[in-house]
């Protein structure tokens, strides 16, 4: 079906606003970062101003965002890579053996509130001496990213053929040998998608951060309120470190594009 | 071993994963459970004492904080979902199909997606600002006087809901998008001979067959829109704003818990919030049997 033409005249013109309304506040946000203060206040300056590099400066030089930087590369790896090593294997019996009830209790983190768990959590890691350190960041950030990983590795395994497992169980391969051997490979893609979701969802995660990181694993999330002062606020700071934290990860996205919209839908269409 | 392993796959796949999330739920959630039924306040390791539902008697009886927080926490996810269904859908629709320049569109509708949520509040934060920020520039040029956003006592919320509204708009699209692309035409082209106007087509034939990719982009949304914190966070800060003008149910329980230290309380809040949310649940998924998977 050919759309007419007065629909896609329209169509044009409500896509161009919608595309601005969507991109134009970010686009602000990394015009922002190279304005000096006093060009941030110049309203006069709102469009023209000479860039500045200042506000780079300071965020990756004084306010130390190079170790953030770090920490939250780490933590979102690893418990993105310890997810996919627990989660695989789990989705992968959940789907063939039709474990309902048993994949509920791991979508259920994905409901409960995280504050429900934080004041418990806090209780022990501190009691264990663990509150400020990497392992209980990651232990936390895993819990997010397990459930993202169940699910969307089910629906994956849903839709890959037990008769291909069933045939090499013919050729004499054992059950978990199938499974290493034949299903694992041909679902790379899916892994692909659910470890750069989970990738994404822990690099942006503030919530559990904030309460359990210290001051030297703090993750960037939570380092961005080092620009907002009692008094005041460091816009143009804030507007960069603002824009080191966003940037990396919607360059990733747009660079997978394919499978970040294919985890962020995943089953979704099944009804 | 490996034939052991072999035979009892299902369990050995499983159970790791289970465990690793049973473990850090069901201790907590049972921990606060017996929480709000104590006193404790101060530090977590601090005595307390053992007070019965004395905790929800006076929180369910406190319309100062409490009973605002909740009406807070459904006003803004009603709101944020009905706008976030509403113009996804028809963003949905004009994507529906194929055109030139859809890549870029595409593009414009992950990014707000994968954007941090604290950066986005930040981001919103210096544009709503009252005297530089571009909101008021916008209005100025227009002829409208400059408004409070963030900054009033009652403009901070429905701002707040604006910010939830253009970064998860976008969520609502891919999967209602994803719904369509998987309906098959012939419905549509029997409508159309038919004689069924695109109203009537939309309205007949297309949301009826969609109904289900729209439930599931409400519930997923819905819980999300519920716990909402980060954007609220970053752009009020702690207790919700001074005069807490967006103190949400899990806003106020966060600060009970890490800036009063008010543990007790906070527990019998989180307790209530937490049935609210499978109640919420239980009834989205009663509509559609199955959809815990």
């Amino acid at each position: 079906m050919k759309p007419s033409k007065p629909y896609r005249v329209f169509r044009t013109s409500a896509l161009v606003v919608v595309v601005f309304a969507l991109m134009a506040p970010l686009l602000w946000m990394i015009a922002a970062s190279f304005k000096t203060n006093v060009d941030i206040y110049d309203t006069a300056k709102a469009f023209v101003f000479s860039p500045s590099l200042k506000n780079y400066e300071t965020v990756l030089q004084q306010a130390n965002y190079l170790e953030f930087i770090g920490n939250s590369l780490w933590v979102a790896f690893a418990a993105t890579t310890l997810s996919l090593l627990l989660g695989v294997p789990a989705a992968y019996s959940m789907s063939r053996f039709s474990m309902k009830k048993s994949a509920l209790v791991v979508l259920m983190a994905r409901v409960i509130p995280g504050v429900s768990l934080l004041v418990p959590w806090y209780y022990v890691f501190s009691n264990l001496k663990m509150v400020g350190g990497f392992t209980v960041l990651i232990l936390s950030h895993m819990f997010v990213s397990l459930p993202l990983i169940v699910y969307i590795m089910m629906g994956y395994f849903d839709g890959l053929p037990a008769e291909l497992e069933e045939a090499a169980l013919v050729d004499g391969l054992t059950h978990i040998g199938a499974f290493r051997r034949i299903t694992l490979p041909l679902s790379v893609p899916g892994v692909a998608t659910a470890g750069i979701l989970s990738f994404i969802f822990s690099w942006n995660n503030f919530m559990f951060a904030l309460v359990l990181s210290g001051s030297d694993t703090k993750t960037l999330p939570v380092a961005i309120f080092d620009f907002v002062g009692y008094a005041s606020i460091d816009w143009g700071g804030l507007m960069a470190a603002a824009t080191v934290v966003t940037l990396p990860i919607m360059l990733i996205a747009l660079f997978v594009q394919k499978y970040v919209v294919s985890g962020l839908t995943a089953g979704a269409t099944k009804g | 071993m490996s034939r052991w392993a072999n035979e009892h796959r299902k369990w050995l796949f499983a159970a790791p994963a289970m465990a690793f999330v049973a473990v850090l739920i069901i201790f907590p959630v049972a921990w606060t459970g017996y929480l709000s039924l104590t006193d404790a306040e101060g530090s977590v390791r601090a005595e307390s004492e053992f007070i019965g539902f004395q905790n929800y008697l006076d929180v369910l009886t406190d319309t100062d904080r409490f009973w605002p927080a909740v009406w807070r926490t459904v006003l803004f996810t009603g709101v944020v979902l009905l706008f976030e269904v509403v113009l996804g859908m028809a963003i949905a629709l004009l994507l529906w199909r194929p055109f030139r320049g859809e890549k870029w569109v595409r593009v414009a509708i992950l990014l707000p997606l994968v954007a941090t949520p604290v950066a986005v509040g930040m981001m919103w934060r210096l544009i709503f600002d009252p005297n530089i920020g571009m909101a008021n520039q916008l209005l100025g040029w227009i002829g409208i006087g400059p408004q409070p956003w963030l900054a009033g006592q009652h403009s901070a919320l429905p701002t707040t809901m604006f910010i939830d509204i253009w970064q998860w708009t976008p969520m609502v699209v891919l999967i209602l998008l994803a719904g369509l692309t998987s309906l098959s035409d012939e419905p549509q082209e029997a409508a159309r001979i038919d004689g069924a106007s695109s109203w009537q087509r939309f309205r007949h034939v297309t949301l009826p067959l969609l109904m289900p990719t729209v439930i599931v982009a409400i519930l997923l949304r819905g819980i999300d829109a519920l716990k909402t914190f980060d954007i609220l966070y970053a752009t009020k800060g702690r207790g919700g704003g001074s005069f807490h003008e967006v103190e949400t149910l899990n806003v106020y329980a966060y600060g009970l818990s890490f800036d009063y230290n008010d543990y007790g309380v906070s527990s019998t809040v989180l307790i209530i919030f937490f049935l609210i949310i499978i109640g919420v649940m239980w009834a989205l998924t009663y509509r559609k049997k199955g959809l815990g998977r």
